[in-house]
């Protein structure tokens, strides 16, 4: 099947959506997703950010879809012609829907843990406007602890059902999910109960803002002071892979490694997470690469393929690969 | 091989005329620079008991603002220290414990601020950046010291004092727009 997504053609198997074929062809044009978790099944299409414009239906029907649809829970149609970036009624929409997702998260990033590798700070950023125009007063939650080692403020909450989803599918039991509806809705573990799973730190992981976080790093560091590097260890309930961040020869913290869309390539168990801070626990392979955009990239250093020479003839500088 | 630059001279070394030998008139000529300064306007003063006039927003000393309540503004949030370009600045963060209310005004705070007055060139960017109006340079000096590592400054010399008399004052740094915004009550920061 073909589709051409922002002017840029690509092939694709029956039953993609629009968003997995954006990411094949990768770059600037995939759209920003918030809710949307290629690793967990049923989740995406709630917050919307990822809407984009579907100029074309298919080669068969070449009629536009009427409204903008949401890219993540669209399955391609053969001659499909979808606009993301090009298309400013896309843009303009993802100013609303930021405007709205921003509507009860607290302006608190200077506190948040999360700050520097939040995706909700990306999208504003890129996409949101820097006023809001609402006067209520956001709605505000006590901050309690999930289990042991995860705190969970859900004023910072989206609600993208990212974590339930998590505790659905990857442990057996889940004491995790979404209580009441609309806008009181709240995550929630049942009555109190704290999970206790093996694998329940990858709700850190999955979550796109600061809502979930990590106990044993609260309040350490800032994520651009450290160092992320890829390390892994024998473990007998995961695969060991995972990224350590690094400030000098300590270890502050442990994650999954996230890809270049925020996902995270391997679950990581708990040991492994909370644990193990210690260098000897690990076997650290290297620094991990960091995008010029990302504020972690500030004083983070990498060797440059290409290299700068005196040419002794001509005595000019050049460049070598 | 081409001049990596253009302000390179060849040097010589060719042999002085009688005029050069005698160096008296290059003597003269360089006495006379020497004398004709002392009669010129002095660019120094006698500083401490003269001093300059400052400008309004000089950019010394930085300060560590309290809010109006005498709680520290400062969270930790290290915007300062990633937009610093002499990377001056450290901190760790610490949580504010129930009963420190009076203390800090967030729930994460400083423990540890330290500026290194050696490597900060005076820029401001800590000031800009700052999302708390935590930070400010002051008019005043850092003064020199006989030790390096007294340089390092930390939130003993930072802080501004908590009596309200003693305060440092600092709206003439901010711009009008600044100031109006502030007065927004629309914003929960500002109430």
């Amino acid at each position: 099947m073909k589709v051409t997504i922002d002017n840029v053609q690509v092939e694709v198997e029956d039953g993609t959506t629009i968003l997995q074929a954006a990411r094949k062809i990768g770059g600037k044009l995939v759209p920003p997703a918030m809710c949307y978790y290629s690793k967990l099944k049923g989740s995406g299409g709630k917050c919307r950010t990822c809407l984009v414009k579907v100029a074309q239906s298919s080669a068969k029907d070449p009629r536009p879809m009427p409204k903008l649809v949401a890219s993540c829970s669209t399955p391609v149609q053969d001659g499909m012609v979808v606009q993301n970036l090009t298309s400013p009624e896309v843009i303009e929409a993802r100013k609303g829907v930021v405007e709205f997702l921003l509507l009860n998260h607290p302006l608190d990033c200077p506190v948040c843990d999360q700050a520097g590798e939040c995706d909700l700070q990306d999208l504003s950023f890129g996409y949101g406007m820097d006023e809001t125009a609402t006067e209520e007063d956001r709605r505000e939650f006590p901050v309690i602890d999930i289990g042991e080692n995860i705190k969970l403020h859900m004023n910072r909450c989206i609600l993208c059902y990212r974590c339930v989803y998590t505790a659905g599918q990857l442990t057996d039991k889940r004491l995790h999910g979404v209580m009441y509806r609309g806008d009181v809705s709240e995550i929630s573990t049942f009555i109190g109960n704290a999970v206790t799973n093996e694998f329940s730190g990858n709700v850190i992981d999955v979550c796109p803002v600061g809502a979930l976080t990590d106990k044993t790093f609260r309040f350490k560091s800032r994520v651009w002071f450290l160092k992320p590097m890829n390390a892994h260890r024998e473990c007998s309930k995961c695969a060991g892979k995972t990224a350590v961040w690094m400030f000098g020869n300590e270890i502050y913290r442990v994650t999954g490694r996230k890809d270049e869309f925020g996902e995270v390539e391997e679950f990581i168990c708990n040991e492994c997470r909370f644990e193990k801070k210690d260098v000897n626990d690990w076997i650290i392979e290297g620094p991990r690469h960091i995008t010029r955009q990302s504020v972690i990239s500030a004083n983070h250093y990498e060797e440059s393929k290409k290299q700068s020479v005196i040419n002794p003839i001509e005595g000019t500088m050049e460049i070598q690969e | 091989m081409k001049n990596l630059t253009n302000r390179s001279k060849i040097v010589s070394n060719k042999k002085m005329s009688f005029r050069e030998r005698i160096y008296f008139p290059a003597i003269l000529g360089g006495m006379r620079i020497t004398f004709g300064h002392l009669f010129r306007r002095k660019t120094t003063v006698q500083y401490p008991e003269v001093t300059r006039e400052f400008s309004d927003i000089y950019r010394g000393k930085h300060v560590l603002k309290r809010d109006d309540e005498g709680r520290e503004r400062c969270t930790a949030c290290g915007l300062c220290a990633v937009a610093c370009p002499a990377e001056a600045i450290t901190m760790v963060s610490a949580e504010r414990k129930p009963g420190e209310e009076h203390l800090y005004r967030e729930e994460k705070y400083a423990i540890v601020y330290e500026i290194n007055m050696l490597r900060c060139i005076f820029c401001g960017d800590c000031e800009e950046a700052c999302p708390k109006e935590a930070i400010f340079l002051t008019p005043e000096i850092v003064k020199s010291e006989y030790q390096r590592d007294r340089f390092i400054y930390g939130k003993d010399v930072l802080v501004e004092p908590a009596d309200p008399a003693k305060r440092v004052d600092v709206s003439k740094r901010q711009t009008a727009k600044v100031l109006e915004f502030k007065k927004d009550k629309r914003y929960k920061h500002n109430k």
